[in-house]
């Protein structure tokens, strides 16, 4: 039978070249990996060779001939003693039906479009334990270590990897005791290769372990933020769904105390731009043990940012053998009318002690931890915006391009008729960490930055 | 110390320097010793914060390494940089002021213990990232293989950094390029808690350089002489235009990996012994002594003019006032190019 040549994209990026030159003339045999033609591309000329064994039938495009589209049939071939007379009437492929329907265009994502009236809100306000649980208090540091040791007993194939995690355990002890526990085998110190170990975690995921990684800093996993990003987040993506990595990356990050430039960054708003990925960053001790436990058992990889000067923060944790936290639910740390203060991890310290202090004046501030920052419960803000037309963002990281930013481009789409003000962003400066003293606490947001920002939204 | 295949080398029995070479020697360990302590006295109070990383035991292999240097050559360390800016002839009060935070500092208190550089006594840092240093001293050494000024660049790092993975692809371009760039292995034995041998099955740091045709050796770091030596010929190597060296210098940090290391990963005896057995400033005194080349008063003396320095250095220190606010925003662009924010 009969098939036609046709004019091949030889460049990704080719749409028509030149036929330059043909090799062979009609009547021709030619077998598999011969070459047939000379091809120019806008970037170079290519040799194009036959696919198939046959005869050239008919040339249909003379060389020489400019700006052949790609797909154009520049031949026929067929097998040997074929009569191919009636070669030339083979139909050009008929146009691509370009997809127009109405019902198409409907189903673009709905980030796209403009929200015609801002559709009611679906927040979840069901209570994270049941009531009446029993409460005792802990550190940050050891709900998290709970989490870890009580996941680990969960699921064997769940282990704990990083610099100094075991023996020494942890640089900011929050291993403490699990190599006692769960031994050498899934509590492992590594080198200092923090590359290498992201990878091999990487790797150890593919293969059905489900690994905790553990940065002694975030700042250190800038060293592996390749293997976190391109391996990590977007293997499952580029498999088609075969498979994934599943797994934790942990450890502190943001700001702890004069530890200067290197030392000294909140990666929320870079990791929360990756899809792929999900981003945690818990304030309260019992937040940080029910969502570490939800990203241990979750099937996709986690950033769970953690920070130093919380670790050692003392919260009531419910007193429960398993309880977790789902991803993609606020908390309401406090209840008010006058304006919505949205924040996480740390920035909660400043969102509730401004709140206080506001609240001494008159204005009752709205106080939301949004606890994960991929997926963002959007709903629960949203609906206390809303309610109390104003916002303001705290956060540690640097202002441009903020998790703030973020946010006020959400609410501005979602409920712009509801705004009375801007949205305001509280963040870090737009400058590395200094070292002295006075500059780190310039260099920060602060209760009264929040407080100055309420009140400018409030024209108070 | 674990085990080793390779003995580092001791110093010749009859050192070829003077006495007065020596006494230099002394004195510039000493002023590194005293100045570490008097920062760890301002640590506990307060007046110094974040990490502060004292190089006290190392002191030999800078003060080895800076006389084996040359006027122009260059230097680039980690966090544990004090010693290196002290040996190549940083001024002690901006050392420390910076370590207090103040406009006094090098880097008018804006970097800390761990961000510190000097143009003028070409010390490029001061770097917190474990082995971010290692391509950035290949980096100056290409510069200086580029404009052929016949300058070495001293690229000093840890035990536990050399087994980062930027360390391996940067002893491949420096062997590919000829890079005049000596990488000074400190090897104290531990990164932070983690013991050499916890962290490789090939301690030999200086024969991975073999992988990539790189030479180098092992030396004693606790004997400053030797370290000199191998110093002289590192740099006589890398100023022929043969290409990096590697020298793998094995020391002992006494004081824990930073102010805030409980230090359990080692005995109390393992430190002591080094202490009493090993200590650098100690084997040169006795060799000034014994040799007849100073009197206990002499060294006294020695002994007083430091203290007077770093007592200097800390009132300098605590007197400098802190950076005015406006520096928050400067030095953040070469020009003056807008924030974004
Ligand atoms: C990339 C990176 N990972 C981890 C750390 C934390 N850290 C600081 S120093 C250190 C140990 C380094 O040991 P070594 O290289 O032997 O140098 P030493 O401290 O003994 O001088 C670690 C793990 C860091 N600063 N940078
Ligand atoms: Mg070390």
């Amino acid at each position: 039978m009969a098939t036609e040549i046709l004019m091949p994209a030889l460049s990704p990026t080719m749409e028509e070249g030149t036929l330059a030159k043909w090799l062979v003339k009609e009547g021709d045999t030619v077998s598999a990996g011969d070459i047939i033609a000379e091809i120019e591309t806008d970037k170079a000329t290519m040799e194009f060779e036959a696919v198939d064994e046959g005869v050239i039938g008919k040339i249909l495009v003379a060389e020489g001939t400019e700006g052949v589209k790609v797909n154009t049939p520049i031949a026929v071939i067929g097998e040997a003693g074929e009569d191919m007379s009636k070669a030339e009437a083979a139909s050009a492929p008929a146009p691509v039906a370009l997809e127009t329907s109405e019902g198409k265009a409907d189903a673009a994502p709905a980030t796209a479009a403009v929200p015609a009236q801002a559709a009611a809100p679906r927040t979840d306000r069901t209570p994270d334990w049941p009531e009446g649980t029993a409460m005792k208090t802990q550190t940050v540091r050891e709900a998290l270590r709970d989490a870890m040791a009580e996941e680990m007993r969960r699921d064997d194939s769940v282990f704990v990897m990083g610099e100094e995690v075991a023996e020494y355990q942890g640089a900011y002890k929050v291993t403490q005791g699990l190599l006692d526990e769960f031994g050498a085998k899934r509590v492992i110190d590594t080198p200092i290769t923090e590359h290498g170990f992201a990878g091999l975690g990487v790797g150890a995921a593919f293969g059905g372990l489900r690994p905790i990684v553990e940065f002694m800093t975030f700042n250190f996993a800038m060293q592996a933020i390749d293997h976190i990003i391109n391996s990590a987040a977007k293997t499952l993506y580029m498999s088609g769904g075969q498979m994934g990595a599943p797994m934790v990356f942990r450890g502190p990050n943001g700001a702890a105390a004069r530890v200067g430039a290197q030392h000294s960054q909140d990666y929320a708003a870079w990791y929360s731009s990756i899809p792929g990925l999900k981003v945690v960053q818990p304030y309260s001790a019992a937040d940080a043990k029910g969502l570490l436990k939800t990203a241990i058992r979750d099937p996709n990889p986690v950033i769970f940012l953690e920070n130093e000067i919380l670790y050692g923060r003392s919260f009531e944790v419910p007193d429960l053998e398993d309880f977790t936290i789902p991803f993609g639910k606020a908390k309401i740390w406090r209840e008010g009318t006058d304006v919505t203060i949205v924040s996480f991890g740390i920035g909660m310290t400043y969102a509730l002690a401004a709140a206080e202090e506001l609240a001494k004046e008159g204005i009752e501030a709205e106080v939301i931890d949004l606890r994960t920052l991929r997926p963002i419960d959007y709903d629960t803000v949203i609906a206390s915006v809303m309610k109390t037309n104003r916002c303001v963002t705290v956060e540690e990281g640097f202002p441009v391009c903020s998790m703030g930013n973020h946010l006020s481009a959400y609410i501005m789409t979602h409920a712009f008729d509801y705004l009375d003000a801007p949205v305001l962003n509280c963040t870090g400066k737009d400058v590395p960490m200094p070292y002295a003293a006075n500059l780190e606490k310039h260099a920060l947001t602060s209760v009264p930055e929040v407080v100055a920002a309420v009140k400018s939204v409030t024209y108070r | 110390m674990p085990p080793r295949k390779t003995a580092a080398k001791a110093a010749a029995a009859t050192p070829n320097v003077s006495a007065d070479e020596l006494k230099t020697y002394y004195r510039e360990m000493l002023l590194i010793r005293r100045f570490e302590e008097k920062a760890g006295q301002l640590y506990g109070m307060g007046l110094i914060g974040g990490f502060c990383h004292l190089y006290i035991g190392q002191e030999a292999v800078v003060v080895g390494l800076e006389a084996a240097a040359e006027e122009g050559d260059k230097r680039v360390t980690s966090y544990r940089d004090h010693g290196h800016m002290l040996a190549c002839g940083m001024d002690p009060k901006g050392v420390m002021a910076e370590l207090t935070g103040r406009e006094g500092g090098y880097s008018k208190g804006k970097g800390g213990s761990m961000h510190m550089f000097s143009k003028e006594k070409h010390f490029y840092g001061g770097h917190g990232i474990v082995a971010a240093q290692v391509p950035i001293g290949a980096g100056l050494a290409f510069a200086d293989k580029y404009q052929g000024n016949g300058r070495v660049t001293f690229t000093y790092f840890g035990d536990g950094a050399a087994n980062q993975g930027q360390v391996a692809e940067t002893y491949n371009m420096a062997q590919l390029w000829d890079l005049p760039v000596i990488f000074v292995i400190e090897n104290n034995q531990y990164a932070m808690g983690t013991s050499v041998k916890r962290a490789t099955k090939s301690p030999d740091f200086w024969e991975r350089g073999a992988a990539y045709g790189i030479a180098g050796e092992a030396v004693d770091g606790m004997d400053v002489l030797a370290v000199k030596a191998a110093g002289e010929k590192a740099v006589a190597h890398c100023r022929a235009g043969k290409g990096p060296y590697i020298l793998e210098v094995m020391t002992y940090r006494y004081r824990g990996h930073s102010m805030s290391d409980p230090a359990k990963y080692r005995t109390r005896e393992e430190v002591q012994e080094m202490r009493e057995k090993r200590d650098a400033i100690e084997h040169v005194r006795q060799m000034l002594l014994t040799g007849g080349h100073a009197s206990e008063d002499d060294l006294k003396r020695i002994d007083k003019e430091i203290k007077e320095i770093v007592n200097e250095a800390a009132e300098f220190s605590k007197e400098s006032p802190e950076p005015h606010l406006d520096e928050l925003w400067t030095d953040i662009y070469a020009d003056a190019a807008p924030q974004n924010a």
